[in-house]
């Protein structure tokens, strides 16, 4: 009888605490709320924003590796295999820490290669990423019939970029709905900072000046607090405070850059029903600090991918 | 013991049928707002959540000048219709659902990268009785080359 009651006892104890684990991830960034806004808004505008007040879920959200990817294929870098991790690593790969960063940073090896068609690196780095996500438990993420599907479409650049995509989906989604959000902020850490690093690489100091590549580093001059946003909002997990410390020092590098923009004016296209946000942004990055950004970035890289 | 044994199995089916609902958003998502995104390709970043009516999510994102984007916010059938605002970092409001007749996607380019934030709304249906609805809200971006 006591026994059964000790059972009981156990039963319900575990029962509570998993609908506090539960009620707590449901709540995501609840903790994060932020003091009220206190806003001027000119004109108008003001009457749409009286309905503000606090958020009940704050996302903070990076460039994704298919979209990292994309800006390097569109400042007209060339690709390098080498600068890939070797998926050779992925025996390495133990740990949920260096599993989740290196399914970001596998992801984005394989964004990269899919952009620029490497038939064989794309089916090889989506088995990587695979390894990483089931190492992760992450069910279905990437399953045999994705693999069968990106080998039936490997000459099919857009069906490959939705494989891509569906699969990072599956994996984020699986970690952020079942209560893992530290994991999931380790996969975009993993996948922000691979693009960064294959962007810090690619560029000939010899032709710094007027490089759109360049353009695109000191960009991410503007998700770096964003990042450390998302990772403080897990703060307190081991794996994370260690990032913490590692993104900052990217931090230090970018705050050495001055970023002036001058005020958004959106101005609506009839013909193509786009808005287009007009404004101009100076930038001051020196080739000396450049070269201090792509020095940290590929020391952070090089410590993940161990 | 035979209550404890209740309310250990209760506690047990409200935890399911919590795990279910945030579960339920991956597949309202991908079946819902997804194809909103039409010829755009989706990034691959999950941002979907539970919100009741009366309540906000907000999002911060950088968007690049070699990019032109599709935004798209889906709310469950159950909600009223969600309105969302996108802002610049000085608060100026560049774009309202409310003002482009309860628009669900927002086509956009821009001249230079911006770090954007947008706050999301599921506003009261105004009934005073019975409990607000709630359901999933999902938020997602597609891309292409700019034309």
């Amino acid at each position: 009888m006591n026994k059964l009651l000790k059972i009981s006892n156990s039963v319900l104890a575990l029962a509570l605490f998993l609908a506090l684990m539960v009620a707590s991830c449901r709540s995501g960034g609840k903790n994060a709320k932020k003091e009220a806004d206190s806003l001027t808004v000119p004109g108008a505008n003001a009457a749409v924003y009286e309905d503000i007040k606090q958020a009940e879920k704050i996302f903070y959200t990076l460039p994704s590796p298919l979209e990292s990817a994309m800006l390097i294929k569109s400042a007209g870098a060339l690709f390098d295999d080498n600068l890939l991790n070797p998926i050779e690593n992925t025996k390495n790969y133990n740990t949920n820490k260096s599993m989740a960063l290196n399914l970001g940073i596998y992801t984005c090896d394989l964004s990269f290669a899919s952009l620029y068609d490497q038939t064989q690196l794309i089916i090889n780095y989506m088995n990587a990423a695979k390894k990483m996500a089931d190492g992760l438990g992450i069910l279905d993420a990437i399953d045999q019939e994705d693999i069968d599907k990106l080998e039936e479409n490997i000459h099919n650049t857009d069906v490959i970029m939705d494989i891509v995509s569906q699969t990072y989906l599956n994996s984020n989604s699986y970690l952020e709905d079942n209560g893992q959000p530290a994991v999931a902020a380790m996969v975009l850490t993993g996948g922000w900072l691979e693009g960064l690093y294959i962007s810090t690489q690619l560029i000939d100091m010899k032709d710094f000046n007027g490089n759109k590549l360049v353009g695109r580093i000191i960009d991410q001059k503007l998700s770096v607090d964003i990042l450390i946003d998302l990772l403080e909002s897990s703060k307190g997990h081991p794996a994370i405070d260690e990032l913490i410390t590692q993104v900052n020092k990217v931090k230090v590098v970018f705050d050495k850059i001055t970023l002036t923009t001058s005020p958004v004016r959106p101005e609506y296209d009839q013909t193509t029903n786009v808005t287009v946000l007009k404004s101009e942004v100076k930038a001051d990055l020196t080739p000396e600090v450049f070269k201090e950004l792509s020095a940290t970035v590929a020391e952070i890289r090089s410590y993940l991918i161990k | 013991m035979r209550i404890l044994k209740i309310a250990s199995v209760l506690l047990l089916l409200t935890i399911a049928a919590g795990v279910n609902v945030t579960g339920q958003c991956k597949a309202f998502a991908k079946k819902t707002c997804l194809p909103e995104l039409g010829s755009y390709t989706h990034d691959g970043n999950y941002h979907a959540t539970v919100l009741s009516e009366g309540e906000e999510a907000e999002l911060y994102k950088t968007f690049y000048s070699d990019m032109e984007y599709r935004l798209s916010i889906c709310g469950d059938e159950g909600l009223p219709p969600v309105e969302f605002m996108v802002l610049d970092v000085n608060r100026n409001i560049l774009f309202s659902s409310k003002e482009s007749n309860n628009a669900r996607t927002w086509d956009f380019k821009l001249q230079s990268s911006q770090q954007l934030r947008i706050i999301i709304k599921v506003p009261s249906s105004g009934q005073q009785s019975g409990t607000p609805a709630s359901g999933c809200v999902a938020i997602m971006f597609g891309f292409k080359i700019k034309s």
